[in-house]
């Protein structure tokens, strides 16, 4: 193999930049020997040769940024190879789709491609405070969370941040960075690898009065712990009779990563959603990571706060006010319109995004609700929504029996039955394990098409 | 490093004594126990208690014990769901607890908890919790909680010889000495685990020495003697005070009743349950040592045990009167004022 590619430091990292050379051209190179050092904005890794050879060209100068993942960097010429050989073959240059979604959201996501239209649909319009011409700074989804909890620890000594590598390694996806730093060892805490135990001692410590923040690498591990989430924390309120609260967070990455297979990829929105005694918050945009994380960290009620790996690195605009928190519980209409409802959130906004962007070139008037909060649902925005439009469409990652969009469709059903013009639609995972490969994975999960489709179907234009 | 007393047979020779007072308030808490769980079960056999009832009879000096060793209200204590006695000796308030078992207004959930789901705030008494094992992990995080206030005020988490099996306890046992976290670990080792015994259920059976492999001391204890008990949780606590970390007590205890009030306890002898009784009787021993000492008479002994029976008459009138909760109590403290 002649052609030395950009590796990927995880599955969803989409470019980087190549920090620095180790070696030059002509140089002899055996297998383990360190190539380059290349660096995204959580991590650091070194790329190491495979096999033994003879460093023929450096494609790419050390110091470049926005490095595609899977784009060739060098060539190593291997031991009895002529020159002519290395010329790289279409087959090794075609990079590799590891992302399960094309990336063209353009204003939430990162190296858009030039030539999008950034459309203004997800402007926000009904979040309340905000004094006009207030200053917006573009951060990522992950600054968003890091300066939420930055500012609640600043402001109350009883909030702690727990959990596996929080603090020295700077958070597994570098969302606590810098908190061990300021905050200190004594509020900034690294657990073992024991999430049943390091949930149930967060949520004592609640009962106690203070407020942990518990991070759980991602929410796949936090099976671990549901029961603490489910029967020790959510239900304390009310088997106390009123008198012992549980003021926590769980949060971490939820959803779909990218080719980690079953174990590590999927939603458990409408599980969490399901618990009485709980608050579930999946924001999509950065300013509703921040708003609604330091709600989250105020509220007296345990929550459970659903991120998402792969919008970690998205940007967005965020306010800069002194104290941006958004209300736990309310919906944002991210665009108006009077033909067909979509409703989503977190992860599956992005494909409803998209697939709105191209509806209103179309010329179908979407009316596109992001809840980010799952529990308690904002359904009256729904509802409301779906009287004027006839039709609703719901997005999401997870599997659809018992899903947020069989919730969806029950409710508006039942309180907007006279106004339906078309059987309520769900776009969803689908029903089986996430599967590795990547064609599957890609049918796995929902698209931009399917979306599209579904709302040709309750439009009945198709 | 596990100090192994054996206590039924060490007993004799190093057994603290208790003063006058110490033994009569022991002699009070325990048989107020007594009382109150055989009238609970008595209630429940008249079907006014419902679901789950799990008696403490038997064990008495565990929690009598271990409470006259704390700062009573100030170090947070934690149990399962066998909890009416950590109540009672807590201070919580009887007719409180018995209509929360019958499901009124008056219990200390509001009726909305049931017997294994009560709580006081003013007591720092954290339940009353219904899954196996979790209180432990509850209890090591109020113990963080201590810590982190830096407050001198320790958790005491009791749990079970089934409980002890489940992994977060030794989730939480590591992270407790990890931490130096002032916990106190009871082991309330009732020798079954519903209708499972020790032998069938535990690879090492001597619970004491469940935390060597964390560096967490541990002592097996005479369980049925409120003075061993004491005696024991006052090590324990002074250890765990003085920022030592995490001990463990295995207190060998028995419940003369089944598992709950639907378990007819076929899994063991009735020869078994009669000498434990007769001969390792918590209250019984109290008892004989009043009269030996000269501590109190027959006659005196007897106007404790009327008042006690008057206390506890009065919690299980309360509990059959109080009227249920309304309906309205339905919808509420499911989520917190913000």
């Amino acid at each position: 193999m002649p052609t030395i590619l950009m590796p990927a430091l995880s599955p969803t990292m989409e470019e980087g930049k190549l920090s620095k050379w180790l070696v030059k051209e002509g140089d002899t190179v055996k297998p383990g020997d360190v190539l380059a050092e290349i660096e995204t904005d959580k991590a650091t890794m070194e790329v190491e040769s495979v096999d033994s050879g003879v460093v023929q060209k450096i494609i790419v100068p050390e110091g470049t940024e926005g490095v595609k993942v899977n784009a060739p960097i060098a060539m190593v010429l291997g031991e009895g190879e002529v020159p002519g050989d290395a010329e790289p073959s279409s087959a090794q240059l075609k990079p590799v789709d590891i992302a399960p979604v094309k990336v063209d959201a353009p204003n939430t996501i990162p190296a858009a491609p030039a030539g999008v239209p950034p459309v203004a649909i997800l402007e926000v319009a009904s979040d309340p405070d905000l004094p006009a011409g207030v200053e917006m700074v573009e951060m990522t989804v992950r600054q968003a969370l890091n300066e939420a909890m930055a500012e609640e620890m600043r402001r109350d000594k009883d909030i702690f941040v727990m959990g596996e590598e929080v603090a020295e390694y700077q958070g597994a996806y570098k969302v606590t960075q810098g908190l061990l730093q300021e905050f200190g060892s004594q509020r900034v805490i690294d657990t073992p690898i024991t999430e049943h135990g390091f949930a149930g001692l967060g949520v004592g410590a609640a009962f106690a009065g203070l407020r942990p923040i518990i991070e759980f690498m991602t929410w796949n591990f936090a099976m671990q712990a549901i029961d603490q989430i489910i029967n020790s924390a959510a239900k304390q309120l009310y088997m106390s009779g009123g008198q012992v609260t549980a003021p926590i967070v769980f949060r971490g990455p939820n959803g779909a990563a990218a080719r980690v297979g079953a174990q590590h990829s999927q939603d458990y929105s409408a599980w969490y959603s399901h618990v009485p005694g709980l608050h579930v918050v999946a924001p999509f945009s950065a300013a509703d990571a921040k708003g609604l994380l330091k709600a989250a960290i105020r509220s007296n009620t345990p929550v459970v706060f659903l991120e998402n790996e792969i919008l970690y690195g998205s940007t967005g605009l965020v306010p800069k006010v002194d104290d941006y928190v958004l209300p736990i519980g309310k919906a944002r209409i991210a665009r108006q319109g009077k033909d067909v409802t979509i409703v989503s959130f977190s992860m599956g906004m992005r494909y409803a995004t998209q697939a709105t962007e191209k509806l209103v070139a179309a010329g179908v008037d979407v009316e596109l609700i992001d809840l980010r909060t799952l529990r308690p649902m904002d359904t009256k925005t729904v509802v409301e929504s779906v009287k004027k439009t006839g039709r609703l469409v719901t997005v999401e990652e997870g599997w659809p029996q018992g899903g947020i969009g069989a919730e969806l469709a029950a409710v508006v059903v039942a309180e907007a039955f006279d106004y339906l013009d078309a059987p309520p639609t769900r776009v969803t995972g689908k029903d089986v394990p996430m599967p590795y490969a990547a064609n599957l994975e890609k049918l796995a999960l929902p698209n931009v098409d399917e979306v599209i489709a579904a709302v040709n179907a309750v439009t009945y234009r198709s | 490093m596990a100090r192994k007393a054996v206590a039924t047979k060490t007993a004799q020779s190093n057994v603290p004594e208790f003063t006058k007072e110490q033994e009569l308030s022991a002699y009070r808490e325990m048989l107020l126990i007594r009382r109150f769980e055989e009238k609970a079960g008595q209630m429940y056999g008249m079907g006014l208690i419902g679901g789950f009832c799990h008696l403490y009879i038997g064990q008495e000096a565990v929690v009598t014990g271990v409470t006259m060793a704390s700062r009573k209200g100030e170090d947070a204590q934690i149990t399962g769901y066998r909890d009416h006695g950590h109540m009672l000796v807590m201070g919580l308030d009887p007719k409180g607890v018995m209509a929360e078992l019958t499901g009124r207004q008056g219990g200390l959930s509001k009726g909305k908890g049931g017997s294994m789901h009560m709580f006081s705030n003013e007591h720092r008494f954290y339940g009353g919790n219904g899954i196996v094992g979790a209180q432990v992990s509850l209890g090591t995080g109020l113990a963080f909680a201590s810590k982190y206030r830096g407050d001198n005020t320790v958790s005491i988490s009791y749990f079970g010889d089934g409980a002890a099996n489940q992994g977060q306890v030794y989730e939480s046992f590591n992270m407790a000495k990890l931490w130096n976290l002032p916990a106190v670990y009871i082991v309330e080792n009732n020798r079954y685990g519903m209708g499972t015994s020790v032998e069938r259920a535990s690879g090492q059976p001597d619970f004491s020495k469940r935390g060597i492999s964390f560096g967490i001391e541990g002592e097996q204890v005479d369980g049925m003697d409120v003075r061993m008990t004491y005696d024991a949780a006052k090590r324990a606590i002074e250890h765990a005070r003085s920022g030592k970390g995490p001990y463990i007590l295995e207190m060998l205890t028995y419940r003369y009743r089944g598992h709950s009030m639907s378990d007819p306890a076929k899994y063991r002898s009735k020869d078994e349950v009669s000498t434990m009784r007769a001969e390792h009787d918590p209250i019984e021993q109290v008892k004989q040592r009043i009269i030996e000492k000269r501590y109190g008479t027959e006659e005196s002994l007897k106007d404790i045990e009327t008042e006690i029976r008057a206390i506890v008459t009065e919690a299980a009138d309360f509990a059959t009167t109080d009227p249920e909760p309304p309906a309205s109590e339905l919808w509420t403290d499911v989520y917190a004022p913000a």
